[in-house]
C-alpha cells in the first residue's frame, strides 16, 4: 500500500501550470502533449498535442485506424506511450501524470473515467449491480475493507443505500429503472451503450472518454444520446472526450473538436472550423484516394504516413 | 422480445408442416457421399491369385448395404434431433422451476443437517449405531466446506485453481505440527492454521495471478504438486511420507472427552459414551461450514465481493472502473485458501494422523468437480453436488447385490472414478452450467425504499 501511495505522490505535480498554447482552451482539464504510440514498427499515433477544456465536449474523429482507439488507451492508462505526457488538472489545480499511474489508478485517484468501442459491462450481473460496481471506492471505504462490513455494521448498510439511491437515479436518467434487475447482457444494444455510460458516470468522473457512443444506434436513440451527453456536461463538473464517427452528433454537441489521420493531427478546433478545413474534407469526409493524395500534396503533406 | 419468440415458432411450424420429405431428402444425400467414398475404398477388393497377379473382386453388396445403413441411421439421428428441439421448445421456462427447487431445498438440507445426529440414532436404535451416518455426515460436510471455500475462487472470482487442496494441506499440516511440537490447544490453532493458508495464498498469489486462464490453472496444479512433494520429502520437518501421527484430540473448549473425573461426560452430569466426541466433532464441521456461507453471501453483498464477480465478468472494465484486479484477486484467493485451511485442521484432528498421501491432485480435482457439477457460484448447488459426489459412491457399497450379476469378485468401489467421469459426461451434456445455474442478484432495486 505505501509503496502504491509513494508512486502516486511521484506522479503528483502540485505546480507548473500548464502553459498555454494559443487557440487552445484557456482552463484545460486534459492536456495531451507529443503523444506518441508505436506497435513494432507501425505508429498508430505521432505526436499529438491537444487539449481538452473544462466543461467542454470535446470530439476527437477520423477515418477508420486513424489511432483514436490508441489515444484512448493511453489516456487510461491501457497501453504505456512510447513517448510523450498526457496530463490531467483537477479543479483544485492537482495535476496527474496519466501515462506513469497504474491502470486502476488512472480512474480511482486521476478520476478518468471510459466506455469501450465494443460495449463492455458485466453481462451476467444486473442492471443494478453494474452501477454499483463502479461505485467500489466510496463503497469499500464505507465498508471498512470488508471486515466491518463482514460483521454487518450499520455504517455500510447506510453507505449501500445511498449507493442503491444514486443507482436510481442514474437508471431514471437513462430509462433502465424497470429493468433494473435484468441481466445486463440481455438488454438491447442501444440500452447497453447508455448502461455503460451510466457506469463510467458512477464513480465520479472529471474526464469522461466515450469510444463511439452513438456506434449503432438509431436515429431517436442518437438523440437521446446527445441529450444525454449535454445533460452530463451542464449538470456534473464531467468534461467529456468522445471519439465519434455519425457527423451528425460531433457537429450539434461539440464545443470542439480534434481531427486525426494516420496518427496524425490535422486540425483542431471549433466545429464552424472543422467544417471549412480542407485537409479534414480531403482526409475525412469521403474522398477517393487519389483526390486525398492530390489535396495532401497541395496543402504540403507528403510523405509523412507510417 | 416479441421477434425473438416468433422466430423458433416459426422455425418449428416450418418443420412440422413437412419433416419427412425433408428428412429422407437429407438422408439420401448422405447415402450419396457414402456411394461417392465406398466406390473407391470399398467397392473393390484386391487378392493375391494363384499366380503372381492380383485378382480383384468386386464388392457391391457391401457397398449397397453400407450406403442403406448410413441411410437408415441417419434418418433415425434426424427424427430424434427434431423431437427433441420439439420438446425442448415445449418446456422453455422449466428454469424458473429449478430456482424455486434450490428454495425449497435449502431449509431442507439445513434442517436434516442439524438433526443428523438424532435422525441416525432414532433409525438405527443408538448412538453407537448411527456411527456410520455421522462419519458420513462428516465427511460429507468437509467437502461441503471445501466446495464453499473453492467456490469463493473459482465460482465468484472466476480463478481456476487446481491446487486448492495444497492449503488443505496446510491448515492439516499446521495444526498437526503446532499442536505435537508446541502442544498448541485445537482452538488456538484452527485460526492459526487458517492465517498461515492464507499467508500461502497470497504468497502464491502474488506471482501467478497476472496469469489468465489456463496458465493460472497449470501452475496452481504445479503449486499443489510442489507442497506435496515437500511434505514427502522434506522428513525432518513433516514425518515424510509416513506422516504425523498421534494428533491430539479435539478438546469441548477445554474440557477432554474422556471418561475420567474432569472429562466432558462427567463435567455435564452425562455417563460417558465416546461417541461424544464425533457428534462433538460433527458439529464442529457444520459450524465450520455455515460459517463459510454466511462469509461467502456476505461477501457477495459487498464490494469487495461484487467486485469478484466483475473481475471474473470483464478484468478490463474492471480496471477501468478503479479496481485493483490484483488486490481483488487475492483478497478472493486469500479467503478462499483460509477456509480450506480451517477445513484442513479439522481433518487432522479428527483424523488424528495426516499424511501426504491426502493431499493428491485427486482431492483438487473432486472440490473443483464439487463447485463445477454444483453450478458455479450457487451455494445450495455446491452443498447438492458434495453430497450427490461424496455420499454417492458410498452407495456403492450396498450394492451387494451385483456381485449377483458380475461375480463374486466384482468390488462396485472399484468403479468409483469411472462414475464420477460418466457423472460429469452427463452434466455436460444435460446441465452444461451445474446443477444450479441461475444466478441471484446480491442486490435488487426493491430494496431502494427499505
Ligand atoms: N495493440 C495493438 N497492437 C498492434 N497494433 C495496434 C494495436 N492497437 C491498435 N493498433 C493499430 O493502430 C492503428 C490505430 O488503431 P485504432 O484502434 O486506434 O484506430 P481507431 O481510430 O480507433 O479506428 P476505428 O475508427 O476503426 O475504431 C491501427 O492500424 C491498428 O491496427
Ligand atoms: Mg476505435
Amino acid at each position: 500500500m505505501t509503496l502504491a501511495t509513494g508512486i502516486n505522490r511521484l506522479a503528483t505535480l502540485q505546480d507548473e501550470p500548464p502553459a498555454a498554447i494559443p487557440g487552445g482552451p484557456a482552463d484545460p482539464v486534459l492536456i495531451v502533449d507529443h503523444l506518441t504510440m508505436r506497435f513494432g514498427g507501425l505508429t498508430a499515433v505521432n505526436d499529438l498535442s491537444f487539449k481538452v477544456g473544462r466543461g467542454d465536449i470535446t470530439a476527437l474523429i477520423g477515418p477508420n485506424g486513424a489511432g483514436k482507439t490508441t489515444v484512448f488507451n493511453c489516456i487510461t492508462g491501457f497501453y504505456k506511450p512510447s513517448e510523450g505526457m498526457i496530463r490531467l488538472v483537477q479543479k483544485g489545480g492537482e495535476t496527474y501524470l496519466l501515462e506513469r499511474l497504474p491502470g486502476h489508478d488512472v480512474n480511482r485517484l486521476a478520476r478518468v473515467a471510459r466506455t469501450f468501442q465494443n460495449i463492455r459491462l458485466f453481462p451476467r450481473m444486473t442492471v443494478l449491480e453494474n452501477l454499483l460496481v463502479a461505485m467500489h471506492k466510496p463503497l469499500m471505504r464505507a465498508s471498512g475493507f470488508s471486515i466491518l462490513g463482514i460483521l454487518g455494521l450499520p455504517a455500510y448498510r447506510s453507505a449501500e443505500k445511498a449507493g442503491i439511491e444514486k443507482a436510481a437515479a442514474w437508471l431514471d436518467r437513462i430509462g433502465l429503472t424497470a429493468r433494473a434487475d435484468d441481466a445486463a447482457g440481455d438488454l438491447p444494444y442501444g440500452d447497453q451503450r447508455r448502461l455503460e455510460i451510466a457506469r463510467a458516470m458512477c464513480t465520479d468522473p472529471v474526464l469522461l472518454c466515450l469510444d463511439e457512443p452513438a456506434a449503432g444506434l438509431n436515429p431517436r436513440e442518437s438523440s437521446e444520446l446527445n441529450t444525454l451527453l449535454r445533460l452530463i456536461r451542464d449538470e456534473y463538473d464531467t468534461s467529456v472526450l468522445l471519439i465519434e464517427h455519425d457527423m451528425s452528433v460531433v457537429m450539434q454537441i461539440s464545443d470542439r473538436i480534434v481531427v486525426l489521420d494516420y496518427g496524425i493531427k490535422i486540425a483542431d478546433g471549433t466545429p464552424d472550423d472543422i467544417r471549412t478545413d480542407t485537409r479534414v474534407i480531403a482526409a475525412y469526409l469521403g474522398v477517393d484516394d487519389e483526390e486525398v493524395a492530390a489535396v495532401e500534396a497541395e496543402v504540403g503533406l507528403t510523405g509523412t504516413q507510417a | 422480445m416479441a421477434t425473438g419468440s416468433t422466430t423458433p415458432i416459426a422455425a418449428t411450424a416450418r418443420a412440422e408442416a413437412s419433416p419427412l420429405p425433408g428428412l429422407i431428402k437429407d438422408a439420401g444425400l448422405f447415402a450419396l457421399v457414402t456411394l461417392g467414398l465406398c466406390v473407391p475404398i470399398v467397392s473393390y477388393r484386391t487378392d493375391l491369385g494363384q499366380g503372381i497377379g492380383l485378382v480383384i473382386t468386386t464388392r457391391w453388396g457391401t457397398v449397397l448395404a453400407l450406403c442403406a445403413a448410413i441411410f437408415v441411421l441417419r434418418l433415425v439421428q434426424q427424427l430424434y434431433l427434431t423431437g427433441r428441439a420439439r420438446r425442448r421448445a415445449a418446456r422453455a421456462p422449466v428454469v424458473e422451476g429449478a430456482s424455486r427447487l434450490a428454495a425449497i431445498l435449502a431449509p431442507i438440507t439445513l434442517v436434516i443437517a442439524l438433526t443428523l445426529p438424532l435422525l441416525a440414532t432414532l433409525l438405527t436404535g443408538s448412538l453407537g449405531e448411527g456411527r456410520y451416518w455421522i462419519d458420513l455426515g462428516i465427511l460429507i460436510l468437509t467437502y461441503v466446506m471445501l466446495g464453499w471455500g473453492l467456490n469463493i475462487v473459482v465460482g465468484l472470482a472466476g480463478l481456476l485453481d487446481l491446487g486448492y487442496v495444497a492449503f488443505y494441506a496446510v491448515g492439516a499440516y499446521s495444526y498437526a505440527l503446532l499442536s505435537t511440537v508446541f502442544g498448541l490447544s485445537f482452538w488456538i490453532c484452527l485460526p492459526l492454521a487458517g492465517l498461515f493458508a492464507a499467508a500461502f495464498g497470497v504468497l502464491l498469489g502474488f506471482p501467478v495471478l497476472r496469469l489468465r486462464g489456463d496458465y493460472l490453472a497449470i501452475v496452481t496444479l504445479a503449486f499443489g504438486e510442489i507442497i506435496r512433494l515437500v511434505l514427502i520429502n522434506w522428513t525432518d520437518f513433516s514425518g515424510g511420507a509416513a506422516g504425523i501421527s498421534s494428533i491430539p484430540r479435539v478438546s469441548f473448549f477445554g474440557l477432554p472427552f474422556t471418561a475420567g473425573e474432569n472429562g466432558f461426560a462427567a463435567t455435564f452430569g452425562l455417563s460417558f459414551n465416546a461417541m461424544h466426541r464425533l457428534v462433538f466433532l460433527y458439529y464442529l464441521i457444520l459450524v465450520l461450514a455455515l460459517v463459510t456461507n454466511l462469509v461467502t453471501l456476505r461477501m457477495r453483498r459487498l464490494p469487495l465481493g461484487r467486485a469478484w464477480e466483475a473481475l471474473r465478468e470483464d478484468e478490463i472494465a474492471c480496471r477501468s472502473l478503479g479496481i485493483d484486479t490484483t488486490i481483488t484477486k487475492l483478497t478472493a484467493f486469500a479467503l478462499g485458501a483460509m477456509f480450506a485451511g480451517f477445513a484442513g485442521s479439522f481433518f487432522a484432528v479428527r483424523q488424528a494422523f495426516v499424511s501426504p498421501e491426502s493431499f493428491n491432485f485427486l482431492e483438487s480435482a473432486i472440490i473443483l468437480a464439487i463447485v463445477v457439477l454444483g453450478g458455479m457460484g450457487s451455494q445450495i448447488g455446491v452443498a447438492i453436488a458434495a453430497i450427490v459426489m461424496i455420499g454417492g459412491p458410498e452407495l456403492l457399497r450396498n450394492l451387494g447385490f451385483l456381485k449377483a450379476v458380475f461375480g463374486e469378485g466384482f468390488d462396485p468401489n472399484e468403479y468409483r472414478l469411472l462414475l464420477f467421469g460418466l457423472a460429469m459426461v452427463a452434466m455436460m451434456v444435460f446441465r452444461p452450467r451445474g446443477l444450479i445455474s441461475e444466478r441471484t442478484p446480491s442486490v435488487t432495486i426493491a430494496e431502494r425504499g427499505r
